[in-house]
């Protein structure tokens, strides 16, 4: 009797359990009629409401079902962890019949290169990283671009000489030349200004990202910018009365006009084009690198705190770099200590671009190495 | 320097606040000799309840009833298994905590108005903001301790209250007893099971109001894990404190402290490297935790409760 009870206070206890666990919850159609449907699966790394990264990832999955309609079929998967149950996973789709697999964070890189030798009919394409096979494509935007552009928008905002604060997530490449670009903005306009960095080692840690930023706020900086997904440190700017510059989506419809605006991404019309390409029986393996021009990378809307005169700025900058006469990297860089690292005239490869290890000249901060 | 001495010890309490209630709330509950790994699961459901409560009533305190319910249901769930059913803790707590972990995320995908799509995540409620108390506040680095929220205040009252209760009244040595050695607690006319239910429920609460006020008050609002794995942390500044409420307060604020420190350091633009200095509460919790254990057995008083985690049958030996 005691045994029954307990068997079945344990069932009881481990169904939810099961149904929650991990929070991997799977949503969209079933896949049943329309066999014909191309089906695109997406496997996320957070939530499609975190406001950040894996909104706009979202975002760009529901524009593929807007575009395409009836051709295709999409669903995703929340909240999966990066490592060996991220293969599980992706192999999963890709028995189930999925025809396209979007993997978008880093993390899944190796776990998608193994799955994909093992199913060869099927497309694979990854986010951020620098793998590829026949049947796997990378995709990435080059956010430096639009970083450079908020940085030109929080240089203005700041007293000449005045220090930014900066909430970075892991000295990688990405978050480096995040780093730089934004600086070179700032100190374009406003050329004795210094950015301080403070690394948290996170992607997604509120409470970690709000003490990062109120101890940049509490050294005495002037203006909050950041490259985790979570929007603590804009709040925390916003609480001290300061202003901030967002990141990944356009943080400000969440936080307020106290966020001068965000370098987003805009993946809908990449992720429609790859789609198509799929099923034309056109596609190649690929490593996208797109930028501003293609629209994969862009800047949210402005606050209404931003001044007619600085929309113009970035207006103009932002032209130069479309129509390709000049991009953030161009010489002359120079690094932390002063020297030249890109000389005048010459421009960074993407190459260097996408290996960057070195700080430059008003960034107060260190790479740790 | 003595502005930046008051900002981190503000911040450290700050941060350790949520820290100290679950680490007193563990402390007791274990002194019963029933061990909860649940911790991170009802520390992110008295999160999540709290902030939904609070954004659909604007009531900070029907905030903090509803976690605290929160925390009841949970741990009676825990207190059911493992004391009358005597299954084993460790699986208990860790499926509390499993469950406690996607059970939050869901429902913070389930609550939220429609116009935000059913999402808690992003939404803006009250909250608990500091409280400058008069003239001292007004102290130079100690009026840090004086401009702090109310559940903050709490704390400084809690930590005496759960040292004296503990070891200073009948009931505390009655809890000290079971914890130790449950059948001679039953022998002396003790209800062990009932004694073991009241500190887990109790400890399950006061773990919940530690969510809270992270959802509440640290950082206000509900983003998915806002824990962050401070649960986990909880159950380490348990053994650091020794099961003594009064020690508690040392490892909050030695863990929370480093952090801000840390973050701080950075600041000032060190060479230090950057993943170094984020170790750096973790490493030192572990390594002061590893000396206080080696000092404490030298001294022959290692404080676990000798019955922590094994359940207890009436005529068993």
């Amino acid at each position: 009797m005691k045994k029954a009870l307990v068997v079945f206070i344990a069932v009881l206890f481990i169904l939810p359990v099961a149904l929650f666990a991990g929070g991997a919850k799977e949503q969209g159609a079933a896949a049943s009629g329309g066999a014909e449907k191309f089906k695109v699966a997406f496997i996320y790394i957070g939530l499609p409401g975190d406001l950040g990264w894996t909104f706009e990832q979202d975002q760009g999955r529901k524009m593929i079902e807007e575009q395409l309609g009836d051709k295709v079929e999409t669903t995703f998967v929340e909240n999966v962890p990066e490592g060996p149950d991220a293969s599980r996973i992706i192999r999963q789709y890709a028995q189930k019949g999925y025809n396209m697999i979007f993997a978008t964070s880093f993390g899944y890189m190796d776990p998608m290169v193994e799955v994909a030798a093992e199913f060869p009919n099927v497309y694979f394409e990854h986010c951020s990283g620098y793998k590829t096979a026949d049947n796997m494509a990378t995709y990435f935007g080059r956010m430096y671009q639009a970083r450079y552009l908020s940085g030109l928008v929080a240089g203005k905002a700041i007293g000449q000489g005045e220090s930014i604060g900066y909430v970075a997530a892991f000295p990688i490449p990405e978050v480096v030349r995040g780093i730089n670009a934004f600086t070179i903005g700032v100190r374009k306009v406003n050329p004795t200004a210094t950015v301080k960095v403070v690394w948290t080692n996170t992607w997604y840690d509120p409470v970690k990202e709000r003490e990062a930023a109120v101890a940049l706020l509490d050294s005495g900086v002037k203006l909050i910018a950041q490259h985790q997904d979570t929007t603590e440190p804009q709040k925390a700017a916003q609480e001290r009365g300061l202003v901030s510059v967002g990141y990944d989506s356009d943080m400000g419809k969440f936080v307020g006009d106290s966020v001068l605006v965000s370098p987003k991404w805009h993946w809908g019309s990449y992720f429609v084009k790859t789609v198509q390409d799929a099923i034309n029986g056109t596609w190649k393996t690929h490593s996208y690198w797109g930028g501003l021009k293609d629209g994969v990378v862009q800047l949210s809307d402005f606050s209404p705190k931003v001044s007619q005169e600085v929309k113009d700025l970035v207006g103009a900058e932002q032209k130069k770099i479309i129509d390709g006469s000049w991009d953030v990297f161009w010489g002359p860089v120079k690094g932390q200590d002063g020297k030249v690292v890109v000389a005048d005239g010459s421009k960074m490869a993407d190459g260097d671009m996408l290996g960057m290890n070195f700080l430059v000249e008003g960034v107060v901060g260190s790479l740790g190495n | 320097m003595i502005a930046l001495l008051a900002s981190i010890l503000a911040i450290t309490l700050r941060a350790g606040t949520s820290l100290i209630y679950a680490t007193i709330g563990e402390i007791y509950t274990e002194r019963s000799g029933i061990l909860n790994l649940g911790l991170e699961g009802m520390m992110l459901m008295g999160a999540v309840s709290a902030f939904a409560t609070v954004y659909y009533t604007g009531s900070l305190l029907l905030a903090l009833l509803v976690a605290m319910l929160t925390g009841i249901i949970l741990s009676s769930i825990h207190a059911f298994l493992s004391i009358t059913m005597r299954a084993n803790q460790v699986v208990s707590g860790l499926s509390i905590t499993l469950f406690g972990t996607g059970f939050a995320s869901f429902l913070g995908q389930r609550l939220g108005p429609e116009s935000n799509g059913h999402y808690l995540i992003g939404l803006i409620g009250n909250k608990f903001t500091p409280v400058k108390i008069p003239f001292l506040s007004d102290l130079p680095v100690l009026g840090a301790l004086f401009n702090q929220d109310i559940l903050t205040y709490i704390v400084y009252l809690i930590i005496p209250a759960a040292w004296f209760f503990m070891y200073k009244t009948r009931a505390g040595l009655n809890l000290r007893a079971v914890g130790e050695s449950p059948q001679t607690a039953d022998a002396m006319g003790i209800n062990v099971f009932k004694v073991r239910y009241i500190y887990t429920i109790l400890g399950g609460t006061l773990v919940a109001l530690g969510g809270a006020h992270l959802s509440l008050s640290y950082a206000p609002g509900w983003t998915d894990n806002i824990t962050g794995g401070r649960g986990w942390i909880v159950i380490a500044l348990v053994i650091f404190s020794m099961w003594n409420p009064s020690r508690a307060i040392w490892g909050a604020l030695l863990f929370g402290g480093i952090n801000a420190i840390q973050f701080r350091l950075q600041a000032t633009g060190t060479t230090i490297s950057a993943p170094l200095l984020n170790m750096l509460p973790y490493i030192v919790t572990i390594v002061v935790l590893v000396l206080m254990t080696w000092v404490e057995t030298m001294n022959k008083k290692v404080g676990a409760p000798a019955a922590l985690a094994v359940p207890y049958m009436r005529g068993e030996k």
